[in-house]
């Protein structure tokens, strides 16, 4: 007994230990929307100037830690309207555009009961959305917005679960748990065949912008600087146009 | 001498740090809440639907943990059979198992796509029915470990005196064991609805969220958090309100003696 509590203690003086001390290099947190994590992920294997670790979830659930007092030093969001409010509250600092991406309907692969837009009014057709406060679920607002008030309450009718992020989206789509869902065109490429997307028709397509700030405050400034510079001209931009990711404007 | 006086000190500052860990969130989020949000809370549909569906599943799945747990806790708690130690641990798994691991267990086993819910076309995800098993597959082995504990603990004469005077066993389950179990099966019972109340991970990813229809109380704090932080509090502050009052209540009901007792025995 004493030995396994013995054991347990040198375990445990272990791994907090190997906490602090990730080679020489300063570590740095970063806070990224659930859509960014196979572009982050790649570019932080790739990033020189820190050791980056990431948090991902909703962009409005990140802003929500750090508006009670969590400090990151950086914070990539799916819109820029979550990074300017932290702005305009001295949270971050100024935030810039980084990435573009495009809202998309998505079936699970080798289904064909949802084909179009239109099919989502369908009675007993099942939908999974974002929640309103999600960046995710704010764009499909829109979308649905621009379909008219009939069609949109048809569809509102269809939907069976609003997610906090797009991640739970996707999962309830992979299971079959739901027939349709709106994501981002990068979960799609990043599912590797396991959903199918349907293109939005342009005039219901809305403006899909991400921001990344410094966190204000952060003891990485340089590094935190140097990440989103990679984001925006770097290596960083190259991992999001490889998952998918419009470059911003475009 | 002071040995033992270094030790009882020990003892006594141990006790002090872990009630002052374990009450300071719980505390907190009392101050934190103005009565005026508490009201408005309380006054917001949303809210309300999310604690009536908290309630509603909770009471479902603890009325079916109750009717078939007891006698399985009863079974695994009188009878000395092979294999039963390694089925009070297979009981005993989901007490261990994270959230998430549960979420993706049900889907796996009872979802659209599951070993089971594909070929039985079983409508479970995303109903209100999801969340009754969710809650049921983390909420059951609190009641049935315990359960089983107040079952191995009756006085074997007593069920066999029972037995002597020609009652059946059906009849001896139910007319002495359960009575003479019965603090022991509340203090279970109170653990698994409060374990019920609070559940979040398994019900988000088994079940989704849905206002009125899969979205609890905690689901509904969830999504507040990330717009409204002090009708998150608010929220939490009832929900708080509400499985203490249930805890006291069956507390107070059934005696000082089963969580004393229950508590002595799982030691």
């Amino acid at each position: 007994m004493r030995h396994a509590v013995l054991a347990v203690a040198v375990i445990a003086v272990a791994l907090f230990a190997g906490c602090g001390s990730g080679g020489d290099k300063p570590q740095l947190t970063v806070f990224g929307a659930t859509s960014l994590k196979t572009a982050f992920t790649n570019y932080g294997d790739s990033f020189e100037g820190a050791d980056v670790r990431y948090s991902f979830a909703g962009s409005d659930e990140l802003a929500a830690q750090i508006r009670q007092g969590s400090m990151p030093d950086v914070y990539a969001a799916a819109n820029t309207k979550l990074p300017l409010q932290l702005y305009a509250k001295k949270l971050v600092d100024r935030p810039v555009v980084f990435a573009a991406n495009r809202l998309v309907l998505a079936v699970p692969a080798r289904s064909s009961k949802v084909n179009s837009v239109s099919d989502l009014t369908k009675p007993g057709v099942t939908i999974a959305i974002g929640s309103a406060s999600v960046p995710i679920g704010s764009y499909t607002r829109q979308v649905l917005a621009r379909l008219g008030p009939a069609q949109s309450k048809a569809v509102l009718k269809n939907v069976k679960s609003e997610e906090p992020d797009v991640g739970g989206i996707v999962g309830k789509l992979t299971q079959g748990a739901v027939d349709a869902g709106f994501v981002y065109v990068t979960d799609v490429k990043a599912a590797k065949g396991g959903l199918t997307a349907i293109p939005l028709p342009p005039k219901l397509q809305p403006v899909v912008q991400y921001g990344v700030a410094v966190v204000h405050g952060t003891s990485h400034e340089k590094q935190a600087q140097a990440f989103i510079a990679g984001l925006t001209s770097g290596e960083g931009r190259q991992d999001l146009l490889r998952a998918g990711f419009a470059a911003p404007g475009g | 001498m002071t040995g033992s006086r270094w030790f009882a000190g020990a003892l006594v500052a141990a006790l002090a740090l872990t009630i002052l860990f374990l009450t300071l969130p719980v505390l907190a989020i009392f101050v934190n809440t103005s009565p005026g949000d508490l009201l408005s809370s309380l006054g917001d549909q949303a809210s309300i639907d999310a604690l009536r569906l908290s309630l509603e599943t909770s009471l479902i799945a603890l009325a079916l943990i109750l009717a078939i747990g007891t006698p399985a806790a009863y079974l695994l708690g009188t009878r000395e059979f092979r294999g039963r130690a390694l089925l009070t641990t297979l009981i005993e798994l989901p007490l261990v198992v994270p959230p998430a691991v549960a979420g993706i267990g049900l889907l796996a086993a009872l979802g659209p796509r599951g070993v089971i819910g594909d070929p039985l076309n079983l409508h479970l995800v995303l109903e209100t029915a999801g969340v009754v098993v969710a809650l049921i597959f983390v909420a059951s082995p609190f009641y049935v470990r315990q359960a089983q504990a107040a079952f191995e603990s009756l006085d074997p004469s007593l069920v066999e005196a029972s037995r002597t005077l020609g009652v059946g066993e059906a009849r001896t389950f139910l007319r002495i064991a359960i009575p003479t179990a019965a603090p022991g099966l509340a203090a279970g019972a109170a653990l698994a609805w409060g374990r019920a109340l609070g559940e979040f991970g398994a019900t988000l990813m088994f079940a989704g969220s849905l206002r009125g229809v899969t979205q609890t109380a905690p689901l509904a704090i969830f999504e507040r958090f990330a717009t409204d932080f002090p009708a998150a509090l608010a929220l939490s502050a009832v929900l708080v309100a509400v499985s203490g009052a249930l805890l006291l209540g069956i507390k107070l009901l059934s005696g000082p003696g089963p969580f004393a007792r229950a508590h002595a025995r799982s030691n």
